[in-house]
């Protein structure tokens, strides 16, 4: 058994864990370790080819791993560790942090600072309940992913996908580029999760039906998927009786949500968010320990990998000042959704405050033209903006300037629709 | 001469701007465009649209590895599975470094790597 300390351990080398690495370092912090279960850095990135990354941070369209690879290179040239095939156990309130691998064994680490950057796990079929024998053809659209475009495999021929999300979408087109036939997308919600342009450029440009108000209700198949049978359902998504159909497939791929890995998180006895099911965090993403911070899909699920390395440098550089002892807030105000703003982040805001405060929130349902409101506890508006398009499936962002929080017990964040 | 009207939405950045777009003889209007890459994607969506196409090559020197590729510029919609068929006759050695050139010229674009392989 191995004791190590360090200054920083990061768990997770993806886009979040890479960038905070990044940003602590460049903030002063040199001891730092990245814990990383898989045998190379970039975590999602790596297995997804398509383009449409880097757009805002970059100004460039990129593909997941060349944008990995723009993080990888800064880690590599700062001269940052990274554990590479180390699975964290357990994270302590106290920054112990818990590993094994197979050429260390267990290794016990303690640091001044903990990074969470875990990220995401797919929703599985078994959470969904869809009924049916365990034929073989059934695969979460990530697990579908990885092994499509990192091992090679082709994973079916024909396929129907429930959920529309980015994921779903991103998977159409992927296996009709390589001779699958995609016969139906169901989504069961009455509008699609994902990016419009992803309906655009997976769905109609391959001539791919999109069934809303409808889920797949059952598996057919003994050893193999042989079809599918899905169905509308209604506003309270229950199956509408008699609207059944049979879609003849080898294969189902479900994309139905991410869940963020947070075993750890509330191991450590850190305060989760009910709807965001990521730690409750202020503005420099440190949850409810000292000393314990959290970024990207873990903290939050994020349309767009910009945001998760803003949000990475936010709780990179307050790891850094806290292990400085640069930390002086004295007081902290709570950040509250109302209404169709589904959740607000960052939950708490520590003050004095050192620059504006950005609050990132999802509505609860696609909207037209909105105002966002951020409403002190007087009912004054701090900081408002219009979006000409809200929608759940892509994050807003609204600033709070510093001067604006200076005398503020609460904030409710709310919105209003425009004629 | 007919003009044509079409209703789009532009997928150069996730703004997705719902855009109208009148096509007049060699005339075209674009509306509600949010930026000028949305006016040229428009313009291009009537006349020669493009798509960028990203799929995978398998490594032939490394056990159960597929390096990631992408045209480096968009090509011809209607050409998409052509280049399929061609990124799937390729075959890539390792080392790879992103950026690096599986097979230049198809339809006016390289086949690139878009990831390492040590």
């Amino acid at each position: 058994m191995k004791l190590i300390t360090h200054d920083l351990i990061i768990i997770g080398a993806g886009p979040a864990g890479m960038a905070a690495a990044v940003s602590a370092y460049d903030n002063g912090i040199k001891d730092i370790v990245i814990i990383e279960r898989d045998n190379a850095m970039g975590g999602i990135l790596q297995q997804c080819i398509h383009n449409g990354f880097g757009l805002h941070k970059m100004g460039r369209e990129l593909t997941g791993p060349e944008y990995a690879h723009i993080y990888e290179k800064m880690v590599v040239e700062r001269g940052i560790k990274v554990y590479f095939s180390t699975m964290v156990l357990s994270v302590g309130k106290d920054k112990t942090v818990r590993a094994q691998n197979s050429t260390d064994g267990i290794i016990t680490f303690k640091a001044k600072a903990v990074i969470l950057a875990m990220g995401c796990r797919e929703r599985s079929r078994g959470a969904l309940n869809i009924p049916g024998n365990r034929p073989a053809g059934v695969y979460s659209a990530g697990t579908a992913q990885k092994l499509m475009n990192c091992e090679g495999y082709c994973v079916g021929k024909k396929a129907v996908i429930l959920g529309s999300g980015d994921i779903g979408l991103i998977m159409a087109r992927r296996m009709t580029l390589e001779g699958a036939k995609v016969e139906a997308v169901c989504e069961i919600m009455p509008y699609s999760g994902g990016l419009v342009r992803n309906i655009v450029q997976c769905l109609e440009d391959y001539g791919i039906p999109l069934y809303l108000s409808h889920t797949v209700c059952c598996i057919h198949g003994k050893e193999r998927v042989t079809g599918v049978t899905i169905a509308q359902v209604d506003e309270n998504r229950n199956v509408v009786s008699g609207s059944e159909r049979y879609i003849p497939c080898d294969t189902l791929l479900l994309s139905c949500g991410l869940i963020p890995e947070n075993e750890l998180t509330s191991g450590a006895g850190i305060l989760i968010d009910n709807i965001t099911k990521g730690a409750v965090v202020n503005q420099d993403r440190q949850t409810e320990i000292e000393g314990i911070f959290s970024c990207g899909n873990v903290l939050q699920v994020h349309d767009l990998v910009d945001y998760v390395s803003d949000e990475a440098e936010k709780a990179g550089k307050g790891a850094a000042s806290y292990i400085k002892g640069e930390e002086n807030y004295t007081a902290s105000l709570n950040v509250l959704a109302k209404g169709d703003v589904r959740y607000v982040l960052p939950q708490k805001i520590c003050t004095p405050v050192k620059e504006d405060v950005d609050l990132f929130m999802r509505v609860a349902r696609p909207l037209g033209k909105v105002k966002i409101f951020a409403k002190d506890e007087k009912g004054n508006i701090i900081a408002s903006k219009v979006s000409l398009k809200a929608a759940p499936g892509e994050m807003e962002k609204l600033t709070v300037k510093a001067q604006a929080l200076e005398n503020t017990g609460e904030i409710t964040v709310s919105l209003e629709e425009v004629k | 001469m007919e003009s044509i009207t079409k209703n789009m939405t532009c997928i150069i950045c996730p703004r997705g701007c719902l855009m109208t777009v009148t096509k007049n003889g060699s005339d075209i209007t674009v509306e509600g465009n949010g930026c000028a890459r949305g006016k040229a994607y428009a313009q291009n969506e009537l006349t020669n649209p493009v798509r960028t196409v990203t799929s995978v090559v398998a490594v032939e020197n490394r056990k159960d590895t597929m390096v990631s590729v992408k045209t480096s510029e968009p090509i011809p919609k209607d050409k998409i599975f052509e280049v399929m068929d061609i990124i799937l006759s390729l075959k890539a050695t390792a080392p790879i470094s992103v950026g690096d050139v599986l097979k230049a010229d198809v339809f006016g674009a390289d086949i690139v790597a878009t990831k390492c392989i040590d």
